[in-house]
């Protein structure tokens, strides 16, 4: 069976999965029924100051993004930090930290951007036995209107300077979480490990509007006939999360700071995914309020099985792997050529191939094979960009063939050749001679 | 002259080897990878799940089924298998119509549920492929236990005790393992041998040995076990068949649980000798699966007849319907009198203040062949307090004599269906490991 332990910037957890600081980490009810159920670790929902706790929306604060058959894609949301009082939610997480001291509990914050709230609050954090704190630079509605969560996630300069004092006044791992709603996210990185962050955790949630009411000509979810944006996340972010994650792991400079990867983390598939591009674990937010807690015995078993098929002993051992293969457009082989095949057995002869490739492609489909209906690659005009092989409801139907060095491209009329990239191609006015 | 469904009397050979092959195919056919997505896709992975309530085994199905939507189906075998060890052959044979399938949220709101069933099948079907066991023993814990009868209830309480550390003796009357499952199911329920290799994949947990041609009450005497064994578990199932005399001669009367037991073991099955009429008496499965059997072997004229009205018939819908589509016709409200040179004498009857009673009207139906399946009952009365015409056992297997257990359907309680038998198995096992381990 493959190791699932994680060590995260310090902090051990019997697996890699962690749910996010969210409504299922807001109380010690739910935080235990999460750890029966499988959870790795916690990031307790996000705390505020000290005083007059933080109000909700009293109507809808979710809106949603369905697939076919109602299935969750994307959720919106307009909630703020926990509503709770803060020695309450204090008394709780050092209640549960005793009962499950091999589960993570990381505790997350979010108070003004001066220096003596954040003094005030890490030694009551520090006292609940808490492994670590996350500093929530991200939340984009409500909080940030308050220059909290993103106002500070999108000013390096604050982040650094936050992250300094938070390393001053605790000895606790510190993570900072970053938003999405920036136009590079190196930066922010950058920023929190200057400031000291042991690491750093993304993304947040994106700035969205899900839908429009056509009725009340208000955006959705609908307070009283007026709406505001919210937090996109879900199924949907995971491309831009995973994006972002390689982003920072690409930067020589903030190449070697640890990344918990948080963003439409769904399946076991997902987390292996967010790994291999160097997170060293993976929080959950929506998945956990679509299916419940008990997705994560599926996750657990998915990434156990998947490791030992590979032969990976280790989830630290697959951190990063697919890195180095994260290149830049300009270094691609351009003397790679595939052409696609349609496998005939398997096909049922829909015709979407055709479709897709005669109207918005490159007409390299033939829709008749002897005279009668039936779907075959025109090698001589299929310029390889796999659109067919996306769009064919088949899995396995259409595949990429690769074509050997030397052999003819019927497109081009030309042998293949060995690699090179448009650095060093012809056409390139600013390419460099080939060595 | 060979033999076709039109040559009377009770003959052998109505069909082709090759007819007859491709009659009794798998009932669901296996689903292919795109096929079990899609299906998976359906599974709404409900809290508390009425499916995972409604399974005797309790298999956390929406797990399972969520499992095979991530592309790791032998992660959901290892789900199904780790509560219920012959799921391979329960996802074959369960009634799901009314288990499972039958509370599936899908089913209530839109009449179709998620093929629970056929799901389980494919996962079962790729882990034990692999050839692989996915269990391994617990350290030997130096305690005995012999476990009577190698049916499904035997089985699931062989393969626990022996995942528990235990050292298993099975003991079996008959030549084979697999009880029911290889002499009882209808054959296009488990194709192509599955019974007997899943039989071997299950002993692959090792520390069970199995000894055929060995009867309780003949060779093997119950004191006898209880003085070599530390625990006895008894899963000796219904070996009894229910007698009914009927006055009269002309038609051949057989049993339908023999007639299927020898179909069962028949190489190619032409040469089961099968009536051009035949009339199967009872509202069972078994009733249904003799029936059936009988129009894939090529009977021409094939009746059920039961003698109360449809709504108290024991067989599901989904059977019934199957049974139709077989081409067997189903008569209630017909109680056997007497045979007549030419079939059987049936009474009318009616239900009258929740009784039953003969209208005075009679009718015939042409036979020439009458197969009896009206139950089964215990046979050879072991020395233990009933229930009914059961083995009476608590909650936990127990039966009135100290270090003994029984489960399946020899015990009280529960249906008689292999999934109930392999539950009851497990949980005896549980309850003898926690009594030898105290
Ligand atoms: C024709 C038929 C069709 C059926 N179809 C279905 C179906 O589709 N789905 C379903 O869920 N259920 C079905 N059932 C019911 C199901 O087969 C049984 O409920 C199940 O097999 C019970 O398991 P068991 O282990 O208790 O008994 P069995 O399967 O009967 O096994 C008992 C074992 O004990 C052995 N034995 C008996 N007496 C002795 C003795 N004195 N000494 C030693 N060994 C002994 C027998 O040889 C046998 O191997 C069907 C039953 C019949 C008869
Ligand atoms: C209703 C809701 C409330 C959230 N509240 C917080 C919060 O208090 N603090 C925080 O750091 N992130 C908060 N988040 C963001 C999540 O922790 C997470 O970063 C985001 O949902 C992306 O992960 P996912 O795609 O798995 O949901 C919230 C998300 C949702 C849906
Ligand atoms: S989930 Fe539904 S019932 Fe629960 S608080 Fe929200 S609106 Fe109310």
């Amino acid at each position: 069976m493959a190791d699932l332990t994680s060590t995260f910037v310090g902090i051990k957890s019997p697996n890699p999965f962690w749910l996010a600081s969210a409504p299922p980490t807001d109380k010690e009810y739910n935080v235990r029924r999460a750890y029966e159920a499988g959870w790795g670790g916690v990031v307790w929902k996000t705390l505020g100051e000290a005083g007059p706790p933080i109000v909700n929306v009293n109507g809808p604060r979710y809106g949603a993004i369905h697939g076919a058959d109602r299935r969750l894609l994307g959720l919106n949301n307009i909630e703020l930090i926990t509503d709770r009082p803060l020695d309450v939610n204090l008394r709780e997480i050092k209640s549960v930290k005793r009962d499950y001291p091999d589960r993570a509990l990381v505790v997350s914050l979010m108070v003004p951007c001066e220096e003596e709230p954040w003094k005030a609050i890490l030694p009551l954090v520090e006292e609940t036995g808490a492994d670590g704190v996350e500093l929530n630079f991200g939340c984009p509605h409500g909080m940030a209107e308050r220059g909290m969560g993103s106002a500070v996630g999108q000013v390096p300069e604050y982040i650094e300077m936050v992250t300094r004092w938070v390393k001053q006044y605790t000895r606790m791992p510190v993570i900072v979480k970053l938003t999405p709603n920036i136009t590079d996210i190196r930066q922010p990185a950058a920023a929190a490990m200057r400031g000291g962050a042991d690491a750093v955790s993304l993304i947040n949630t994106i700035n969205s509007i899900t839908s429009v009411n056509l009725d009340l000509f208000a955006p959705e979810p609908t307070i009283d006939g007026a709406g505001a944006h919210g937090g996109y996340c879900g199924p949907a972010v995971k491309p831009i999360a995973l994006n972002m994650v390689a982003e920072i792991k690409r930067n020589a400079e903030t190449a070697d700071l640890p990344v918990s990867g948080i963003g439409g983390v769904t399946t076991w598939r997902d987390a292996a995914e967010f790994i291999a591009l160097g997170a060293g674990n993976v929080q959950v937010c929506t998945a956990a309020m679509t299916y419940g807690f008990d997705v994560v015995k599926e996750m657990i078993s998915g990434l156990s099985q998947w490791m030992d098929e590979g032969g990976h002993e280790s989830v630290a051992s697959v951190v990063g792997r697919a890195v180095p293969n994260c290149k830049d457009w300009q270094d691609l082989n351009l003397n790679y050529v595939t052409k696609a095949v349609i496998d005939q057995e398997a096909c049922i002869k829909c015709g979407r191939c055709y479709a897709a490739c005669e109207d918005t492609s490159h007409q390299a489909i033939f829709n008749e094979i002897d005279g009668v209906r039936g779907f075959k690659v025109n090698e001589a005009e299929c310029v390889a960009c796999n659109l067919c092989v996306d769009i064919c409801p088949v899995e396995g139907c259409i595949t990429m063939r690769e074509l050997a060095l030397g052999e003819v491209d019927e497109r081009t009329g030309k042998k293949v050749e060995p690699y090179a990239n448009w650095q060093t191609h012809p056409n390139n006015p600013a390419a460099r001679a080939a060595e | 002259m060979p033999s076709d469904p039109f040559t009377p009397g009770v003959v052998a050979g109505r069909l082709s080897a090759d007819e007859i092959a491709e009659n009794f195919q798998d009932l669901h056919p296996p689903l292919n990878d795109h096929e079990a997505h899609v299906a998976a896709d359906r599974c709404y992975f409900c809290f508390d799940a009425p499916c995972a309530t409604a399974c005797p085994t309790t298999i956390d199905i929406p797990l399972f089924i969520r499992q095979i939507a991530t592309g790791t189906p032998e992660a959901a075998a290892r789900t199904i298998f780790s509560q219920n060890i012959l799921g391979g052959m329960c996802a074959r044979v369960c009634p799901t119509e009314t288990l499972c399938e039958e509370v599936c949220v899908r089913e209530v709101a839109e009449g179709k549920p998620v093929i629970i069933g056929q799901l389980q099948r494919y996962a079962t079907d790729r882990l034990m492929a692999a050839g692989t066991h996915p269990f391994s023993r617990a350290s030997d814990t130096g305690k005995t236990v012999a476990v009577v009868g190698a049916g499904p209830a035997g089985l699931a309480a062989a393969h626990r005790l022996a995942m528990l550390g235990h050292a298993v003796t099975i003991f079996d009357a008959r030549p084979k393992g697999g009880g029911l499952n290889e002499y009882g199911i209808a054959a296009y329920k488990a194709t192509g041998g599955f019974a007997g290799a899943e039989l071997d994949w299950l002993l692959g947990i090792g520390g069970i040995t199995v000894e055929y041609g060995k009867k309780l009450g003949a060779e093997l005497a119950l004191s006898d076990l209880e003085d070599r064994f530390d625990a006895v578990f008894l899963g000796i199932g219904l070996a009894g068949v229910n007698a009914l005399a009927l006055e009269g001669s002309g038609p051949e009367v057989v049993n339908a649980v023999d007639w299927i037991a020898e179909m069962r073991q028949s190489k190619d099955k032409t040469d089961i000798a099968v009536g051009r009429d035949v009339v199967v008496i009872g509202g069972g499965m078994t009733a249904v699966d003799a029936a059936i059997q009988s129009r894939l072997l090529g009977a021409g004229n094939v009746t059920m007849a039961y003698r109360r009205d449809r709504a108290a018939m024991a067989a599901s819908v989904m059977e019934q319907n199957l049974a139709a589509s077989k081409g067997v016709r189903i008569v209630c409200n017909a109680a056997p009198k007497a045979l007549v040179a030419s079939g059987v004498l049936f009474a009318r009857t009616e239900t009258r203040d929740g009784q039953l009673v003969d209208t005075g009207e009679t009718f015939e139906i042409a036979a020439d062949q009458v197969m009896l399946a009206i139950g089964q009952s215990l046979a050879g009365q072991p020395d233990l307090a009933l229930k009914g015409r059961k083995i009476a056992v608590d909650e936990h297997g127990r039966t009135s004599r100290p270090g003994v257990w029984a489960g399946g359907d020899c015990a009280s309680g529960g249906d008689d269906l292999t999934v109930t038998a392999v539950a009851e198995g497990r949980d005896a096992a549980m309850d003898i490991d926690a009594a030898l381990s105290a």
